[in-house]
């Protein structure tokens, strides 16, 4: 028999109100703006847009402020938002080399075309608390130098004019590739689905995976080839005037991983390729995704399948941070019927149990 | 909007499309107060009627595998859209990122006008303060970051 039970609309009306208040805080402070959000908190508005899979700063700071600052919460508001919006169709393929450059570092190379753009980073700073943030002090401009017309060359054509890294090359019919927010995934996928996949997969997942690679588990000896942060166009055809026009500009990050690879009987020794491709300045992210996407094509290049990083469907179905809040946290919710007949279960085994053990019974009753 | 973009195919476009795309492009890129300020020196925004949206839906943005490679999908962004006819019966598109509708209507009814003879001197005008403001600010980002550009130096040791 199952008895359907009522109940809680007004605990769950009073503590929505109460979650506002809380969410207001003190009265006496002015409240946050959105363009504060997005202007201060960047980064965060950012990890929100690229986990959500939705490139929108002001829907993303809106999403934050509402999330009380959960990033989880806030990427899945955003994502849920996303789901009531028409698509109106795909871009052209965004072109990160005649990117607006906002930094840009190789590991592998001093000397190279463009330079070495540090840009807004966090390294080489101490990480020391700095106090004089405690206060609202101003705050000096950054410095200016000629940028000369040097163009910022890709590391990754620098090694391959010497056809020593793999090749990317759009394949031979350049179609379309999967979507996995239109199809259901279904393994094994192709590198096309993974990275859209990781691309809004949880940092601190992809995080402690590409950690895991480096630490021995599927290691692909990795060299940070080329970091990028910029502007990209973003076009699209426009069918009622039959060309393509820019729809504006969206800032990604972009890593090149060079990894060693020793060559098979199809392919000379080469480097070859990890990527990752994320919305916003997250660079760490990006050098995640990047290692993932390399130890997720071990089967690609005849490598062993030995760690968890290149295990594709457990990297890819464990990566969505919405998906895994939504199943762990669901455990929150009312199980009382499951768990009425769970202890009825336990009850009776443990009085049958007891009834084919009575000599157990009897030395515990001595004992006493 | 609905086809999937294959390739970026080097299109050759008329002059007349290269003008409009340019024109398109810039208007995507102007601030509400750029294109009122326009509008309103040629007496206010004028009757337009609404053949599509304003409307804010998704376009799916597409990356290559190793920047060069084959395509797959990165995410989605804001677009918002807006397709207008003027009473002259010209007809105009605008669409931006975000979802500011009012903003897409701007830029849909300045197209239209840049179709009429009379109006089309004053669209070109705030088209290139809009792609002047644009130069402006990326100049001074990039000089910005080249501040941060690393100069390498040997040192010399002395024990040799």
């Amino acid at each position: 028999m199952y008895v359907a039970v009522k109940g809680g609309e007004a605990a769950i009306a009073n503590a929505h109100r109460l979650l506002a208040d809380r969410r207001r805080g003190d009265r006496s402070l002015p409240a946050l703006s959105i363009e504060q959000i997005v202007a201060q908190l960047a980064l965060g508005v950012d990890r929100i847009m690229a986990e959500a899979s939705l490139y929108d700063r002001t829907l993303a700071a809106l999403a934050m402020r509402q999330a009380r600052g959960d990033m989880i919460e806030a990427i899945f508001i955003l994502r849920a938002y996303r789901t009531t919006l028409p698509r109106f169709g795909y871009s052209n393929a965004i072109d990160t080399g005649a990117m607006l450059v906002e930094r840009r570092i190789s590991a592998t190379y001093k000397d190279l075309p463009g330079g070495q753009l540090l840009g807004p980073t966090f390294d080489y700073t101490h990480r020391l608390l700095d106090p004089s943030l405690l206060s609202d002090n101003e705050v000096d401009a950054g410095l200016q130098r000629d940028a000369g017309p040097e163009p910022v060359m890709r590391v990754s054509d620098i090694l391959a004019s010497e056809s020593l890294i793999e090749m990317e090359e759009p394949d031979e019919t350049d179609t379309a590739p999967g979507d996995i927010t239109r199809e259901p995934l279904e393994f094994p996928l192709g590198r096309d689905e993974r990275l859209q996949a990781l691309a809004r997969g949880d940092e601190g997942f992809l995080l402690a995976l590409g950690y895991s690679t480096q630490r021995g588990y599927a290691r692909t000896h990795p060299f940070a080839g080329e970091i990028r942060i910029g502007q990209v166009e973003v076009e699209i055809d426009i069918p009622e005037l039959g060309f393509a026009v820019s729809l504006g500009r969206v800032q990604v990050t972009e890593c090149q991983m060079v990894n060693q690879f020793k060559g098979s009987a199809k392919q000379p020794p080469q480097f070859t390729r990890g990527y990752g491709l994320v919305f916003g300045q997250s660079e760490r992210k990006a050098m995640a995704m990047s290692l993932v996407d390399r130890a997720l094509r071990a089967e690609e290049f005849g490598e062993d399948i030995v760690a968890p990083a290149q295990d594709e469907e457990f990297v890819i179905s464990h990566s969505d941070n919405v998906q895994a809040t939504g199943f762990v946290e669901h455990l929150k919710l009312p199980h009382y019927v499951d768990f009425q007949a769970e202890l009825d279960l336990v009850r009776r085994m443990r009085r049958e149990y007891d009834a084919a053990n009575p000599a157990i019974e009897e030395m515990k009753e001595a004992a006493e | 909007m609905q086809t999937a973009a294959k390739t970026n195919p080097e299109t050759h476009l008329s002059a007349q499309d290269a003008a409009r795309k340019l024109r398109i492009e810039r208007l995507a890129r102007a601030t509400v107060e750029e294109m009122e300020g326009v509008l309103e020196a040629i007496g206010g925004v004028p009757e337009a009627t609404n053949l599509r949206g304003p409307e804010t839906g998704l376009v799916m943005i597409r990356g290559r595998m190793g920047g060069t490679g084959s395509l797959f999908n990165l995410g989605e962004a804001t677009v918002t859209r807006a397709t207008v006819r003027l009473a002259t019966g010209a007809v105009g598109h605008g669409q931006r990122l975000g979802g500011d509708k009012g903003a897409a209507r701007l830029s849909a009814i300045l197209d239209a006008l840049a179709e009429t003879p009379a109006h089309r001197a004053t669209v070109e005008t705030l088209c290139a303060a809009v792609a002047a403001r644009i130069e402006t600010e990326d100049s001074r980002l990039a000089a910005e970051t080249a501040a941060t550009r690393v100069d390498f130096f040997t040192m010399v040791r002395g024990d040799d």
